[in-house]
């Protein structure tokens, strides 16, 4: 069986990474793109925990199905924010739309 | 007195009146609102007659004894076990005689008003001020607690406020109403600290009890009474409420706004600055008798005040050109009579049978005068209604046109002279026995006043009835103008001849009624040298009243500035006020407490100025802060707080 600490690597890796892009991308979808990384791993350092330490209970898994479904959910308003951005300022591009400032 | 809740009617029709022309008069019932507000107070007349029928036909066996009754009394606010506020009704002969004299006159001016202000922009609103003001002037003679009568007071300040400022358009007459309020404001000040000193030391606010109390603590031989600056602290009360007394009764140095008052209509000139406002003071005084006779300052105040200002009002009287002020001055002579006649007491010798003489006198004059110097208004009304100007030059020769108002005006004036047998010589006669008696200087000035009085009263009625030649033909009159001046010319004439002495004690022996005499022979013969000259300088127009005017001119130009008292009330204010007090106030509240608020804002503003670089708008700068912020928490709480 592989071992937990192997998983949690993946899963710390898999959320940097979408940290790195939620700071660097410029593109407002690349950006809902890395939130969905940082969401999923999430999702797998619940199902870990879940069945390497309490393997006869679900609570875990639960937790992240109910993250998939809000992760769905969020993504649909996003993308019909970004629609609406784009009809704006024709574009998707996050440094032109700093309106909202001081 | 069973089933008396008609007394109240007397009350709460005025107001209703106030209440339906104030909210609904402009809109729905402008032409009529004259004759709903008249129509209510012919009501409300009706039962205070019927209220005062009853209660001097009550005991007619016994006229001496009459007693005081205390009606409808409840608890408004109760401070303790032994001090509360109550409103009640108070009837005794004074307040039944005052609730005659307030609805008659009252009646009289709506009713006249019915003609006078009629085409009027705020006629309806005129009737709700009258209801309002004949609602106060009521209450303020009913009540039976020092604090109610202090509400009615205000009240009655309020709605004179108000209609001397009815022509609002005219500075001059907002100047007025401002001058008005203002000062009988200050005045109303020590009436109400005086109203706090009394009930402290007498533990209650009623009437009956106040003078109980303080009476039989006066009389004491074994408690020291407090003492405050020499002067025993009950007395120092009475002079504060003498105080509030003279400001609203426009007494020396109180009286600068009276004159001014005249620019409000003149029918409410009659009702306010002649006949029932402005003897509220005395009406005070009166109420307060017993106390204000327990010792020798306190009477010498009101005897000096009162007796300093009617001299003072009569010689500025002589010399003022507007009828209207002449008229004020007048009214301002004959309180100040009212006023020294219930000073008088202290001063009797002990032998005297009936002290309360000068009690009697004061307020039969207050009874007759409320009738002849009404009448004297609404003629001086008819008169500036013809004339278009309240100037004295532009008036003359009116006889012929105003055969009516000349009729009235001649029976006032005679009244006021005290010529027998017209009802201001029955007054007059026993404030200046109560004088003789008390005081051999003060019925000097007394005499020599009633002079005045008579000299400048028939200077006006020669001024402007005969002086020019008469022309025109009679001047078509509104039967609702004719009416008042009729009954009132009836009172002004005849109201002498009631038996005042025998209606007015309470609790006491009957008066002897004074005895007409050779003791009226000098007042009368000084009022007919008074008429005398009057008719001497202004019967035809000649040059003599300049000539007089230059015989005495230091005295003339004196008194037609008036003594420069309002100058000296606005050196006071403007110069010494102002600049010791009002511009240092204006300095602080400039400097340290805006000060203070607008170092505040620019505190914060600088703050946010230098700080607002962070709100940059770049979502991605956020989500930094939020990261960092999030995980500057996890550290702490994983690492450092454990």
């Amino acid at each position: 069986m592989i071992p937990l600490h192997y998983i949690l690597f993946l899963s710390t890796a898999l959320f940097f990474i979408g940290m790195y892009g939620l700071f660097t991308r410029r593109n407002i979808i690349t950006i809902l793109m890395s939130v969905e990384l940082i969401l999923n791993s999430v999702n797998i350092n619940f199902i870990a925990f879940n069945k390497y330490l309490y393997p006869d209970r679900l609570e875990g898994l639960f937790f992240s199905l109910f993250i998939i479904a809000i992760a769905a959910a969020e993504a649909a308003v996003a993308i019909a924010i970004i629609i609406n951005l784009y009809r704006n300022i024709r574009s998707v591009d996050v440094e032109s739309a700093d309106d909202m400032k001081f | 007195m069973p089933n008396t809740a008609y007394i109240l009617l007397i009350l709460l029709l005025p107001v209703f009146g106030f209440a339906l022309l104030g909210l609904f008069g402009r809109r729905y019932t402008r032409g009529f609102s004259g004759v709903i507000g008249t129509a209510l107070l012919f009501v409300s007349t009706l039962c205070a007659l019927y209220v005062a029928y009853k209660y001097f036909s009550g005991n007619t066996g016994m006229p001496a004894l009459r007693h005081t009754y205390t009606l409808f009394e409840a608890a408004w606010l109760s401070f303790g076990p032994d001090l509360s506020i109550n409103m009640g009704v108070l009837i005794d002969p004074i307040s039944a005689m005052m609730i005659v004299v307030v609805t008659v006159i009252s009646l009289m001016v709506h009713v006249f008003s019915l003609g006078y202000m009629k085409g009027e922009e705020r006629y309806s609103t005129y009737y709700a001020f009258l209801g309002l003001f004949t609602f106060s002037m009521l209450g303020l003679v009913l009540s039976s607690n020092i604090f109610e009568t202090y509400i009615f007071w205000e009240l009655v300040g309020v709605s004179s406020f108000l209609l001397i400022g009815f022509y609002y358009d005219r500075p001059t007459a907002v100047a007025a109403a401002k001058k008005a309020f203002i000062v009988t404001r200050f005045a109303d000040l020590g009436f109400l600290i005086g109203i706090l000193i009394l009930s402290f030391q007498a533990h209650t606010l009623d009437f009956g009890r106040l003078i109980n109390n303080l009476s039989s603590f006066e009389h004491s031989p074994f408690t020291e009474p407090p003492v405050f600056l020499g002067l025993p602290l009950v007395d120092w009360g009475l002079i504060l409420v003498f105080i509030g007394g003279a400001g609203k009764s426009a007494l020396f140095p109180l009286h600068i706004w009276l004159p001014d008052a005249m620019e409000g209509p003149t029918p409410v000139s009659a009702l306010i600055h002649a006949a029932t406002m402005v003897v509220a003071g005395v009406y005070l005084v009166a109420r307060l008798y017993p106390l204000f006779t327990l010792t020798l300052d306190v009477q010498q105040v009101v005897l000096y005040v009162g007796a300093i200002s009617a001299l003072l009002a009569a010689v500025i009287a002589c010399t003022q050109t507007d009828i209207k002020r002449v008229l004020a001055y007048s009214t301002m002579s004959q309180i100040g009579y009212m006023m020294f006649a219930l000073g008088t007491y202290r001063l009797f010798p002990p032998s005297l049978v009936d002290p309360k003489i000068g009690f009697i006198g004061s307020m039969f004059h207050l009874f007759t005068h409320a009738f002849f110097k009404a009448l004297l208004f609404l003629c001086a009304g008819v008169i500036i209604h013809l004339v278009h100007s309240n100037e004295m030059k532009d008036m003359g020769g009116l006889r012929k046109q105003l055969p009516l108002a000349h009729i009235c005006f001649l029976i006032a004036c005679l009244a006021i002279s005290g010529i027998p047998p017209f009802s201001g010589f029955f007054s007059k006669e026993e404030i200046l026995s109560a004088a003789w008696r008390a005081d051999r200087f003060i019925y000097t000035i007394a005499l020599f006043t009633s002079g005045l009085t008579a000299f400048y009263m028939f200077r006006l009625y020669f001024s402007v009835f005969w002086n020019k030649p008469a022309t025109g033909h009679p001047h078509a009159q509104p039967l609702v103008e004719s009416i008042p001046l009729v009954i009132l010319a009836i009172g002004a004439a005849f109201a002498g001849f009631i038996p005042f002495s025998h209606l007015l004690i309470v609790g006491g022996h009957p008066s002897v009624h004074s005895s007409i005499g050779l003791n009226a022979v000098p007042p009368v013969l000084i009022a007919l040298l008074g008429i005398g000259i009057a008719a001497w300088l202004y019967y035809k127009q000649s040059d003599r009243p300049q000539k007089a005017a230059a015989a005495f001119r230091g005295l003339y130009t004196a008194a037609y500035h008036k003594f420069y008292i309002d100058e000296l009330y606005l050196f006071v204010t403007k110069k010494i006020i102002f600049n010791c007090i009002g511009r240092p106030a204006a300095w602080i509240d400039r400097n340290i407490v805006d000060g203070l608020m607008n170092g505040l804002a620019t505190a914060t503003a600088r703050i946010s100025a230098t700080i607002k670089g962070i709100q940059s708008g770049r979502v991605q700068d956020y989500a930094w802060f939020f990261f960092v912020g999030i995980a500057g928490l996890a550290i702490l709480f994983i690492y450092i707080v454990k």
